[in-house]
């Protein structure tokens, strides 16, 4: 159910964001989907791909301090209120959302987003309640090919 | 009654003996105590024999104090670079304590002590509690961190030795520090100077004058502290404050100790050797004049140190002492040689520093001091490497790592920096010792 994201810290600096980039491009690791959350003096960089151990070692063995944490992909219909839905079955289990952002895919008028939280196995018992779907890796990688 | 109206030679304890030898005496002693010393260190110990050796000097070739000029120094490289045992002058069989230091490539430096070492040590932290007028039937609260530090068990076994009934409270926790202190009618306390600061305000907090109570002496050290730290600990808590010396790499705690003339520490000459050196040069100083103290220890059999410079800046006198204590005084240590910087008329030390960063994230980052000016006004930058240990994947957890850092700086410095994350490996490594300060002022 979980999917293994990475998160890069990253000064504020020209270049900071292009090396890791450029590492996994010469690697030929694509990119899933990728956010990044900034501060004044630095950001962190969260991305998802495939091999997530092969792009940390990588990334690592370059210097950079990565950090693997687990993350839900959870579909979202795409519609007015999709996402209220979710966040409401969050809410009533007491699970706190730590950050959000989204693929680009989408798939019978529904969205996927990935959610970070500090306690995401309590948040797929919330979310399987609520019959609300989790993507696991297996169907995510599937899907990103189809 | 005044807490301080004993007359200043009230009791005399025995073991205080060695303090008040003539001279010559002590001179023979001395000689004696080094030949043994440096032949075992020339026999036991492969960096001293090597280094003698460069020098063409045998053990034989010392035949007077005097010859003592001859043999090489060691540092604090010498003690890493042989981390964890290289320096051991005795097989583990007869060691019977390790302790250690934090070193600042995160390394510690570990000491060792056979039975008769621990002995001495016991011997000369007693002969430092005497000296400041504690003895039997005395209560003292022993605030020096007990573990690898040698801070706390060296001021235990020596009040323990002279009789005194020790509280091994330890550092940290000020609210029981000073409901003890109160309760338990303590009348002495060992702990650092900038501590029982915090002690004397935490008190007057909680609404406890420690004028009030039976405290008469602090035994104050593990830092360099200042006359006017002395002046304010006596005024705002009425007690005695006293200076005492030691550093891990001789023996700990009990290398010098103040008698009630608080003139300064006398050495204990009778076990460790004092010169004073011109930093630059290695040439000793004149009497009086400040340089770079350099200890030789005469009975260490575990660990013996040649000529170990300290890089502790002070001048030595043999001056007469209103106590009648044959032994050198040392001047006060406030400063170290190596690495002091004075950020806006404040002293601060790289160390002070990496105490700060160690207390937030348990082990040492890599880190680095940028010192600027800006509108005549110094600033400190302290860049600190994140870590994986503490890297957390949200902003808010950094951030609150970054006000961490920053408050614990400002407590042990007095200076509110600013810290800035940086990416690792961005500070340079170097081979030898780490460049931690970049001072871009303008002066």
């Amino acid at each position: 159910m979980k999917l293994k994201q990475l998160s890069l810290f990253l000064e504020n600096k020209p270049g900071a964001l292009s090396a890791p980039v450029k590492l996994l491009a010469e690697a030929n690791i694509n990119i899933l989907t990728l956010s990044i959350a900034e501060a004044r003096q630095y950001g962190i960089l969260r991305l998802l791909v495939r091999d997530w151990k092969a792009a940390k070692r990588l990334l690592e063995k370059n210097g950079l301090l990565v950090k693997a944490t687990d993350v839900l992909a959870i579909e979202v219909a795409d519609r007015p209120g999709g996402l209220a839905g979710v966040l409401a079955a969050l809410e009533e289990a007491g699970i706190n959302l730590e950050y959000m952002y989204a693929f680009t895919l989408k798939r019978d008028s529904k969205g996927l987003l990935l959610f970070g939280f500090d306690g995401p196995d309590k948040a797929i018992g919330a979310l399987k309640k609520h019959k609300i779907h989790v993507v696991g890796n297996a169907e995510l990688f599937k899907r990103l090919e189809g | 009654m005044s807490k301080h109206s004993m007359p200043k030679r009230a009791r005399f304890d025995p073991i205080s003996a060695p303090d008040f030898l003539p001279p010559s005496q002590l001179g023979e002693l001395q000689l004696q105590r080094l030949q043994n010393m440096v032949a075992q260190a020339y026999h036991q110990v492969a960096l001293f024999r090597g280094r003698m050796g460069e020098r063409g000097l045998k053990p034989g070739d010392i035949q007077s104090l005097d010859d003592i000029t001859r043999l090489p120094f060691c540092d604090k490289a010498d003690l890493r670079d042989s981390y964890p045992f290289g320096l051991f002058a005795s097989p583990m069989s007869e060691i019977v304590r390790l302790h250690a230091s934090t070193g600042t490539t995160g390394k510690p430096i570990v000491v060792a002590y056979t039975q008769q070492d621990v002995d001495v040590w016991t011997n000369v932290m007693c002969r430092s509690f005497a000296a400041c007028g504690l003895h039997r039937g005395d209560i003292i609260q022993n605030a020096y961190g007990y573990g690898l530090f040698t801070g706390g068990l060296g001021a235990h076994y020596g009040a323990e030795a002279l009789g005194a009934t020790v509280i091994p409270i330890s550092g940290g926790n000020t609210q029981r520090q000073i409901m003890v202190l109160k309760d338990f009618k303590v009348t002495a306390i060992c702990c650092t100077p900038s501590y029982f600061l915090h002690l004397i305000d935490q008190a007057a907090e909680l609404g406890v004058n420690l004028k009030d109570l039976p405290l008469r002496a602090g035994v104050f050290g593990a830092e360099p502290w200042t006359e006017s730290m002395r002046r304010r600990i006596e005024q705002d808590s009425g007690i005695k404050a006293y200076d005492i010396y030691g550093l891990s790499e001789i023996i700990g705690p009990g290398v010098a100790m103040e008698c009630p003339c608080q003139a300064g520490p006398h050495i204990f000459e009778d076990f460790f050797y004092p010169e004073v050196i011109d930093g630059a040069t290695g040439k000793p100083c004149p009497e009086g004049v400040e340089g770079e103290l350099v200890l030789t220890t005469l009975s260490k059999h575990a660990m013996p140190m040649i000529r170990y410079r300290t890089r502790d800046i002070t001048a030595l006198t043999s001056e007469p002492c209103g106590c009648g204590r044959t032994l050198r005084r040392i001047k006060r240590i406030s400063r170290r040689s190596d690495d002091m910087i004075i950020i806006r008329g404040v002293n601060v030390y790289p160390s002070q520093i990496e105490t700060a960063l160690l207390q937030v994230e348990g082990a040492l980052p890599h880190y680095q001091i940028i010192l600027t000016r800006e509108k005549g006004l110094d600033e400190m930058e302290v860049q600190v490497e994140v870590t994986q240990d503490v890297f957390s994947d949200t902003v808010g957890g950094l951030e609150q790592l970054q006000a961490r850092l920053t408050k614990s700086i400002e407590t042990t410095t007095g200076l509110r920096p600013r810290v800035r994350l940086i990416q690792p490996r961005s500070i340079q490594r170097s081979e030898g010792k780490a460049k931690r300060v970049i001072d871009q002022r303008k002066m």
